[in-house]
């Protein structure tokens, strides 16, 4: 049985079912992000003076991945404009970039969230508040117990506030040292991950699904360029359309990059 | 929607971004990565053009 208007346009909506299919999923992941996005504003806005994090994420490494992702935008449309002008070899190099710049983008996602799960408040008994990256910790370290001792690399400081704005000359000027603490001193301690706040929570979920739809993507991408790509030889225009409708998902996932780069990053 | 026209709002929202963080430099008081943020608009504004040009018997659709 032959699957129908996969090539062709269908009279009716004037696209081939793919492309149409497509924009259908599309517009549920808009309104999937688009909740979210929202969630995030209202957050925001409903947080107390002094209460949201700035400064808190690197604007260097998601510059680096902004400038990855619209590249790899770049290549995807020239893979697929490769297979209109009938170039397969083109589109096999466009692909192979598209690839390599998604997992890059992949790693340095990886790194940054590896560096907030190794980064630690930890508030004292004597009211003060110790922060920085877990360095090491002694064997008979079990907080609950109040045994041992755990040393990080940070700063301590009087008041919270000042943790939670990292863009003033005061915190960039904060000298930061190796910091060993009792156990006995801590009332309580936990590290920069999605339960540390809503701020936290929010970048972690709306980061981590983009990168979920990135590798997704990036699966998909793959098999084209690998073994999928046999149909090339069969029916290159059917093909063609397969290239074009992976390049819309890359595209809408680049689109939600460029909104959440400024919001999270920039704000 | 074709990938060649949801690509033209890609562009347009990658312009957009790069003059975006170029006002947000200023207003951090890097000047170069201000300078940096303009340059890298006018050079998608340039590909915007460049791949109108390459794919302009594509239709929009």
């Amino acid at each position: 049985m032959d699957i129908p208007y996969t090539v062709q346009i269908r009279p009716d909506t004037g696209i081939y079912n793919a492309k149409l299919g497509v924009w259908l999923f599309l517009a549920s992941e808009v309104m999937l992000f688009g909740g979210l996005f929202s969630a995030y504003v209202l957050l925001r806005v409903g947080a107390a003076p002094g209460g949201w994090p700035h400064g808190w994420l690197n604007v260097t490494l998601g510059t680096i991945n902004t400038l990855l992702l619209a590249l790899s935008a770049i290549t995807t449309l020239l893979a697929w404009a490769a297979c209109k002008a009938r170039e397969f070899g083109k589109f096999k190099f466009f692909h192979a970039c598209t690839i390599l710049l998604a997992l890059t983008f992949l790693g340095i996602k990886s790194y940054e969230y590896h560096d907030k799960l190794n980064h630690y408040e930890i508030q004292l008994t004597n009211g003060k508040f110790a922060d920085g990256h877990f360095v090491t910790e002694s064997k008979n370290f079990d907080l609950a117990k109040k045994t041992g001792t755990i040393t990080i690399h940070g700063h301590i400081v009087e008041d919270h506030k000042e943790l939670m704005d990292l863009r003033t000359p005061e915190a960039q000027a904060a000298k930061h040292e190796e910091i060993t603490v009792a156990a006995t001193d801590i009332k309580k301690m936990g590290n920069y991950g999605p339960r540390h706040n809503t701020f936290t929570a929010i970048y972690f979920t709306l980061t981590g699904l983009h990168a979920l739809h990135i590798l997704g993507g990036t699966l998909v991408i793959f098999y084209f360029w690998g073994p999928g790509s046999r149909m090339w030889k069969t029916d290159p225009e059917r093909f063609t359309n397969r290239i074009e409708v992976s390049g819309l998902f890359w595209h809408f996932v680049d689109l939600v990059w460029i909104f959440l780069f400024p919001v999270l990053y920039l704000t | 929607m074709s990938l060649k026209a949801f690509h033209l709002i890609f562009v347009t929202l990658l312009t957009g971004l790069s003059f975006g963080c170029a006002a947000w430099s200023f207003q951090s008081g890097s000047a170069v990565w201000g300078v940096t943020g303009i340059a890298a608009g006018i050079l998608v504004i340039i590909y915007g053009i460049y791949f109108l040009k390459k794919l302009k018997n594509v239709s929009y659709l």
